[in-house]
């Protein structure tokens, strides 16, 4: 391999398998000298790109990608230069996932760490069973967004479809838009000055400039649910 | 799983190789749907008072002629028939309806397909890639049609099991998804005088559109009659003479993608579909909504 840093090594998908592209996306979490930016080239809806990557590198997919891109993200940097399907960046741990166009349903479903940007408009059940990853949605989201989301950070700009927040735990969410409805157990809390300054500090992460962080509305949990009350602990 | 795909031609030279675009879509989706596939044309309008009927029968050496002679000699006008593997495109010089019922009762041999004044419908067990070749579905030329591959859950893997389904004269209806409550609807829509040929659910969701049609339901209002009859997953693509339609269930577990072009609107199950098609790149490209109709026709020039 004679890339060096400052080099783009560029994988066509038309002409290399997509398992050679991740066999090579994962030998870079043990190569002595990775390779650190890489270009995904033909990608034409393909599943499962830049999944499980493990190091501090740059990978630009340069097309529209199928599902479950990038899931499992450790440390890397992706950006998807399209539309993404099902499941982008589930399972996240860590590093950023970036998508230019929209999002397909479930993304960054289960994210436990890292951020996931979705420039144009996030699908159904965008960041269900959040563990603690953040997502910040330029446009609007689906219907059952956060959906048990049990911690993280999600900020949407535009509106946010049925059910926002259904069962949700102690996920924070943040709309700017309209919400269709809220799902069972989720509540408009008032947004404090701290909740101000998570939302600046995500929008600036997210590279959004010249939104008032004043114009959203906070959503939680209002822990009325079965597992909030202190009556069912000796249930288990 | 299934696969669904679809492709709406605006443009006369999409409408020459309309068959060389569906089939690399539908061979993107072999994969999703394994068991079978199918497609619907709709193609070569039959002449004015005429109807084209697609018939199939398993064994490959059927005297498709004598049957059109047949129905020329009950008609009028000269044999016209095109076999095409294991079914024939009949034109007969009278209306669809009367055209099928001399089959039903002339022929019961032969299973209809479809019957209307331009559709087209192929469809048999194997491999999606196996299909394709068999058919020819790349030489076919057309404005719009819609293709299917199958995973099959809820019922047997058969000729007739497999989409579209015909769902009256011009009509078909492509699935991806499960209907839970589909004995319940069968049993009604039976009593209603409403035939079936399988236990498949995606039947039951074709004669639920004909029997809200047949009452007098535009395509628009049956298929918002779908979100509060039918229960279960579904996407849905309905063929028209016109155009096509598209619903999501409330829920929306499963995929859809909808493009568009200056040149061609396309569905499909997921993208890699689309992408075979040529300016896919610059398409719009979106996902419809849950539990609302989208719907595409030509207007009439």
């Amino acid at each position: 391999m004679s890339a060096t840093a400052g080099t783009v090594e560029r994988v066509d998908l038309a002409a290399t398998s997509l398992r050679d592209l991740n066999q090579r996306l994962h030998d870079q979490a043990k190569a002595a000298e990775p390779i650190g930016h890489w270009q995904v080239l033909n990608p034409s809806g393909a599943h499962a790109l830049a999944c499980g990557l493990d190091a501090p590198i740059e990978v630009e997919i340069m097309g529209h990608a199928g599902y479950y891109c990038a899931g499992m993200n450790k440390l890397a940097t992706v950006t998807v230069h399209g539309n993404a399907g099902v499941g982008l960046a589930e399972n996240i741990m860590s590093g950023v996932v970036r998508v230019t166009g929209n999002a397909s349903q479930a993304a960054a479903a289960t994210g436990r760490g890292g951020l996931v940007i979705v420039e144009g408009d996030a699908s159904a059940r965008c960041g269900i069973s959040l563990k603690g990853a953040d997502i910040v949605v330029r446009g609007s989201a689906g219907h059952m967004s956060a959906f048990m989301a049990q911690t993280g950070r999600m900020v949407v700009l535009g509106d946010a479809g049925d059910a926002l927040g259904d069962s949700i735990y102690e996920a924070r969410v943040y709309v700017r838009g309209a919400v269709r409805s809220l799902g069972a157990d989720c509540v408009e809390k008032e947004l404090l000055d701290e909740h101000r300054d998570e939302v600046s500090e995500l929008l600036a992460a997210a590279g959004v400039e010249g939104v008032d962080p004043g114009e959203f509305r906070r959503y939680g949990s209002a822990r009325k649910l079965y597992t909030f009350h202190v009556d069912n602990a000796g249930s288990y | 799983m299934c696969g669904i795909v679809g492709l709406f031609a605006k443009t006369d030279d999409v409408q020459a190789r309309l068959g060389a675009h569906l089939a690399s879509m539908l061979l993107e989706m072999n994969d999703r749907g394994p068991d079978s596939a199918g497609v619907a044309f709709y193609r070569r309008p039959a002449p004015a008072g005429g109807s084209k009927l697609t018939l199939h029968h398993p064994d490959l050496g059927y005297d498709w002629a004598a049957l059109a002679a047949g129905a020329a000699a009950e008609f009028g006008g000269e044999p016209d028939v095109h076999r095409r593997d294991n079914h024939a495109v009949v034109t007969v010089d009278g209306p669809a309806d009367e055209a099928e019922a001399w089959v039903d009762a002339a022929h019961p041999e032969v299973r209809l397909m479809s019957a209307g004044s331009v559709i087209e419908i192929y469809k048999e067990v194997g491999l999606p890639r196996a299909f394709v070749e068999r058919f020819g579905v790349a030489e076919l030329d057309g404005s719009h049609a819609l293709g299917h591959t199958r995973m099959a859950t809820e019922s047997r893997v058969t000729t007739d099991g497999s989409h579209p389904f015909s769902t009256g004269l011009d009509l078909c209806l492509v699935h991806n998804g499960s209907l839970s409550n589909h004995n319940r609807v069968r049993k009604h829509l039976r009593r209603e005088g409403i035939a079936f040929r399988t236990e498949n659910d995606s039947e039951v969701a074709a004669g639920y559109l004909m029997w809200r049609m047949r009452e007098g339901a535009t395509l628009d209002q049956a298929l918002e009659g779908c979100l509060e009859d039918l229960d279960g997953f579904y996407t849905f693509a309905v063929g028209t003479a016109d155009g096509f339609a598209v619903l999501r269930d409330p829920i929306a577990c499963k995929p859809a993608v909808l493009a568009e072009t200056d040149e061609w609107v396309a569905m499909a199950s997921e993208y890699r579909a689309i992408a075979t098609l040529p300016g896919a790149e610059e398409a719009r490209i979106w996902e419809p909504e849950p539990a609302t109709v989208y719907s595409w026709e030509r207007v009439a020039a």
